[in-house]
């Protein structure tokens, strides 16, 4: 493998989620009836026209800014023909020489934490097709069948179309980059992005070259990959079967191949590359779209922080690491309460023991998250201000924790009203310590008698007869002065 | 007949054959022998005609995107009733059960 | 006046007024279309339950005060609009037993101002055609000489207006199927500015040029079937979103104060000394109702039919490419899919549909889009450009509607003479223009044996349809051609 790099390109289709389909008033759901969301524009009957969703064009440029595109003022839309059965006007409205978003990049972060860029080519709109189920071959797969059965529900549904430069080069880099695309359009609410449901869809382009070498080998498409871990698995099994042929001598050839699941293996689609002809020309029945920048602007005002921030923000400024930072990114609401804790506390390090440790297991156990329960963010922080200052101790702590998930309220409150403040006072400690250990006689010999252990047992009965007051690590020291001696 | 002439001795943009077997194809019409000359011919005639196209100096021209501008038509994002399946399913050349049922595809 | 010849606006007032009703006016219609339509064949579906039902519902309506601006009037409706509940064919196999699901916008703002659908209007098979002889589901004559073709490819709207058939028949001009048909039948035929007439349920041909207009017996009408059915429409993204001006309060009756531009590039001799003839009489009525004539250049005009035969082919291969066999229409089965598609198509689509289709699809294939599309779109903005130029001289324009009249079944067996036909009318079309045929003089043909009618197109410049259809008003009432000969119809089997 050193050797060789491996050259890989994505292209990805993401189901914007709008309520209408990109040219009409059908409805833009999952699943349902089949052909029961369909109307004269998107089944393609004669004589009916297309109105393009104002909703889907917006969220095509919030898209775009995410990713530091430029949004040029002039786009339109194009025909690309060629006949398909899910295709109802057997062509696809598209955009083919000026889409509505040029340029950017996906910088994501592997599991290591190393930060990665890879280049868009181009982001472009358009509309899905319908979806075809294959009969007759025996395993619904299209060699074989002898019929197909058409469902148009989801044909007219706003696409867009995300065409990343060949910038990664192996399988965790193709995965680090679909989860940061998928993470961005998700916090954007612009799309569902979901593989299982088809609102994200990818395909890659794989290639192979000697390490140093500047031109590009033959690359093969893949497709079918359903999963982040299917992308994973095709990757590195298409890169293995590349390196193999040719080190056999043998050449590439260029054509698309489909991942199958089941044997873990890539197989070829077709015997020859067809180029299309698609003639691309302007759709006539639509019009130019003009972006200004103060549509521009507006959008850009409602971008809220991008998964990349927050990434940095948690890892650089707050110290987490990768898993815990990804593990607040992936639940947004769950970031949000967390920012609100260390912004009222400024105590990151306590916040992640908080919520991502105590908090999270007591969302877990309840099954109910975090923000949906009843104890607050500045109620957290409070918590977390009265452990610093060590007015309470974390036997403590955790009770309160939970008795504030239940909602009792205020932590600070609590300790005032039933006086639970730690025992700090070393006056009153040493007394504690004396009575328990003028009780507990046997045990002082036997600590004496080298069984250090049983101090564990001495602190306990200690922290018993504070009622879990007394500051343990006090108890800890002045316990151990009294027992040494 | 009249003498309208349209001026076809400058250079010509179609000196080949145009290819009209390739052409039906990806148009998706089956002809026949007889068709491919027939229609040939007739096409090779009118791109003649065409061809006075050729003369005309369009180099500081744009093409016409439409022909009253019009920009940014755009619909809010609002979902309105579909059509009735039965009445959908009702026009299809060949249906099985909810669905419109198509010979088998050959991935193209 | 028989109550079938009446003008639209005539049977609005009567049925608003309740002197006749809208049953009375259909039944009257639908009688006659029974004696000859067998005959004429301007229509390929004859609505005759609907038609009643519709003017039963018109006729509650009035009774209920409502006062209805086309209450009653008869209409032919294009078989290429839809039309919902009803076959809707565009002439053709591949549609022939196609049920519309919906209505085309044009056709309910009709229907709501009280007209009457008495049937859907035989056409040139997909709007390609300037004869009629394209459909590949029937035959229309034309009523003033039934050896002759009515035009195309509005024909069937044409005959059926000029047979008496409707009052008002809808028509879609692309590059002259409304003013040609209308000037071979004796009819005005107005194509209105591109956009000013909702396109949404019309059967797309080539999309950048393709409007909606009526076909009537005077101006008047004409104005009042615009002003019905044009305007705004949400469903068509090339709708024009601007005030609608009302057009039939305003005709006037003189041309004082008007230029009116006459085409160097038209210039008489090219048509033949009869219909020279004719032409020049029409120019100088036009000044005697006091326009001013100037003399105006189009220069790229002779490039218009070069231009329209490479865009509009380019746009209609792709829109038609919908016929498949999969969704609706005809099919014709085969073991896969591809092969279904070619089969289906050329079973379904006549020859010229064919030949557009391949003529489209290889001016836009790899390697040819430059040479031919691009160019093609360019040299269309320099026609634009001519008539901008030409407007800053006059307010209208004046030219043949077709370069000769009505010809005789079979005569154009090559399709470029057939193209040729347009001529005249391509260039409005490429410029978006509003433009319309109103009845100019009579000409017996060459080998004919009587005079058949002839149509000058008045051309303005975009959204002035109030001063075109005004001028024509005038110029129709001063000269009053269209009521010299009566249609050859009168002895049609049956009629009385």
């Amino acid at each position: 493998m050193s050797k060789y790099q491996a050259v890989i390109g994505i292209e990805c289709h993401v189901e914007l989620k709008t309520r209408s389909k990109m040219f009409c008033g059908c409805p833009n759901e999952f699943g349902g009836e089949p052909n029961t969301k369909v109307c004269p524009v998107c089944l393609a009957l004669p004589g009916a026209l297309p109105v393009a969703n104002k909703a889907a064009i917006e969220h095509m440029i919030l898209a775009g800014l995410a990713f530091g595109a430029d949004i040029p003022a002039f786009s339109k839309f194009d025909r690309k023909n060629y006949f398909y059965p899910d295709m109802p006007k057997d062509y696809q409205i598209s955009q083919f020489d000026m889409p509505l978003t040029q340029g950017g990049s996906v910088r994501y972060w592997l599991e290591d934490g190393t930060m990665k860029e890879c280049r868009l080519t181009r982001i472009h709109l358009e509309e899905d097709t319908g979806k075809s189920t294959h009969a007759g071959s025996g395993d619904g797969r299209i060699a074989g069948s002898t019929y197909s059965l058409v469902d148009f529900n989801r044909a007219g549904v706003p696409l867009m179309e995300c065409v990343s430069e060949p910038e990664i080069h192996n399988a965790q880099e193709a995965v680090g980059y679909l989860e940061a695309l998928r993470r961005t359009l998700l916090q954007l609410g612009v799309s569902d992005v979901k593989m299982e449901e088809g609102s994200l869809r990818c395909d890659a382009n794989v290639s192979i070259r000697l390490v140093g070498a500047s031109e590009l080998g033959t690359k093969t498409e893949i497709k079918n990959m359903n999963s982040f871990r299917s992308v994973h698995r095709a990757i590195e099994s298409e890169i293995e079967r590349q390196i193999a042929l040719v080190e056999a001598g043998e050449r590439i050839v260029q054509e698309t191949r489909g991942w199958d699941e089941v044997n873990g293996t890539t197989i070829s689609m077709r015997s020859k590359e067809q180029a299309h002809d698609y003639r691309y020309f302007p759709d006539p029945d639509l019009v130019p779209i003009e972006v200004s920048r103060e549509t521009v602007e507006r959008l850009r005002a409602t971008l809220p922080e991008l998964p990349l921030a927050r990434f940095e923000r948690y890892t650089g400024t707050f110290g987490l690491d990768v898993k815990q930072a990804t593990q607040l990114i992936d639940n947004a609401p769950l970031a949000d309460f967390f920012d609100a804790v260390v912004a009222a506390s400024k105590n990151p390090k306590q916040a992640t023991n908080f919520v991502l440790g105590d908090l999270s297991r007591l969302a877990n156990e309840s099954e109910t998250p975090v923000h949906e329960a009843l104890v607050v963010a500045e109620h957290v922080a409070e918590l977390i201000a009265l452990v610093d200052g060590k007015t309470i101790n974390s036997k403590i702590a955790k009770d309160l924790l939970i008795r504030m998930w239940n909602g009792d309220g205020s932590p600070k409150t609590i300790v005032e009203r039933e006086g639970l403040a730690q025992t700090s006072d070393p006056a009153a400690v040493e007394k504690f310590v004396d009575d328990v250990l003028a009780v507990n006689a046997k045990s002082v010999a036997d600590y004496k008698g080298g069984k250090t252990n049983v101090m564990g047992f001495l602190v306990g009965q200690v922290m018993k007869a504070s009622q879990g007051k007394a500051d343990p690590a006090l108890v800890n020291t002045v316990m151990k002065q009294k027992l040494e001696n | 007949m009249h003498s309208l002439k349209i001026n076809g001795s400058s250079p010509t943009l179609s000196t080949e054959k145009i290819d009209v077997r390739y052409v039906a194809k990806l148009a998706r019409l089956a002809l026949t022998d007889d068709e491919v000359e027939r229609f040939g011919a007739q096409l090779g005639d009118l791109l003649e005609h065409v061809d006075a196209l050729a003369k005309l100096d369009v180099s500081h021209v744009a093409a016409t995107a439409q022909v009253v501008e019009s920009r940014n038509v755009e619909r809010e994002d609002v979902v309105r009733p579909s059509l009735d399946r039965e009445t959908v399913l009702d026009g299809a050349p060949k249906r099985q059960g909810v669905f419109f049922r198509v010979p088998r595809i050959i991935a193209e | 006046m028989s109550i079938i010849e009446r003008s639209a606006a005539q049977i609005a007032r009567d049925v608003n007024a309740r002197t006749a009703s809208a049953r009375e006016v259909t039944d009257a219609v639908l009688a006659h279309v029974a004696a000859i339509d067998g005959e004429v064949g301007s229509y390929l579906t004859v609505l005759n339950d609907r038609a009643r039902e519709v003017a039963a519902d018109v006729d509650a309506r009035v009774a209920a005060g409502e006062s209805l601006p086309l209450a009653g009037v008869p209409l032919a409706v294009k078989d290429n609009m839809c039309l919902r509940g009803t076959r809707t064919t565009a002439g053709s196999k591949i549609l022939e037993h196609w049920q519309a699901p919906y209505t085309a916008t044009a056709v309910q703002r009709l229907l709501d101002s009280g007209c009457v659908p008495i049937g859907k209007a035989n056409m040139d098979e997909f709007a390609m055609g300037s004869s009629c002889e394209n459909s590949a589901l029937g035959v229309t004559k034309n009523p003033y000489d039934l050896t002759r073709v009515p035009g195309g490819s509005s024909g069937g709207s044409a005959a059926s207006v000029a047979a008496f058939e409707a009052a008002i028949g809808m028509g879609s001009d692309t590059g002259g199927s409304i003013r040609e048909p209308a000037a071979f039948c004796n009819l005005v035929g107005f194509k209105p500015t591109y956009g000013r007439v909702s396109r949404y349920g019309l059967i797309a041909f080539a999309s950048s040029l393709d409007q909606i207009g009526p076909l009537t017996r005077t101006v008047q009408d004409a104005a009042l079937a615009y002003d019905a059915m044009g305007g705004y429409d949400p469903m068509d993204s090339t709708s024009i979103d601007r005030p609608f001006e009302p057009t039939a309060s305003a005709l006037r009756t003189d041309l004082r104060g008007v230029k009116v531009g006459i085409v160097r590039e038209f210039a008489a001799g090219a048509l033949g000394e009869a219909i020279d003839a004719v032409y020049k009489k029409a120019y100088a009525d036009l000044e005697a109702l006091g326009a001013e004539l100037v003399e105006v250049g189009l220069p790229t005009a002779e490039y218009g039919l070069a231009t329209y035969y490479l865009i509009a082919p380019a746009e209609c291969s792709s829109n038609l490419a919908r016929f498949d066999g999969v969704r609706y229409g005809l099919r014709v089965d085969a073991p896969d899919v591809h092969d279904m598609y070619e089969k289906t198509r050329a079973a379904g689509f006549g020859p010229e549909v064919k030949r557009r289709i391949l003529i489209g699809t290889y001016a836009l294939s790899s390697g040819y889009y430059d040479a031919y599309y691009v160019r093609a779109q360019k040299a269309r903005t320099l026609i634009a450009r001519d008539f901008n130029l030409a407007f800053e001289k006059c307010d209208l324009i004046a030219a043949p509607a077709a370069s000769s009249p009505a010809f005789q079944f079979n005569s154009k067996s090559d399709p470029y003479s057939m193209y040729l036909m347009d001529y005249y009318t391509i260039p409005m079309s490429l410029a978006g223009l509003p433009a319309l045929s109103v009845p100019c003089g009579w000409v017996t043909p060459p080998g004919g044996d009587r005079p058949m009618p002839m149509g000058l197109q008045l051309t303005a410049p975009i959204f002035a349809e109030k001063a075109l259809l005004s001028a024509a008003h005038a110029y129709e009432q001063a000269t009053k051609h269209a009521s010299k000969h009566r249609p050859a119809i009168d002895g049609v089997a049956g009629h009385v």
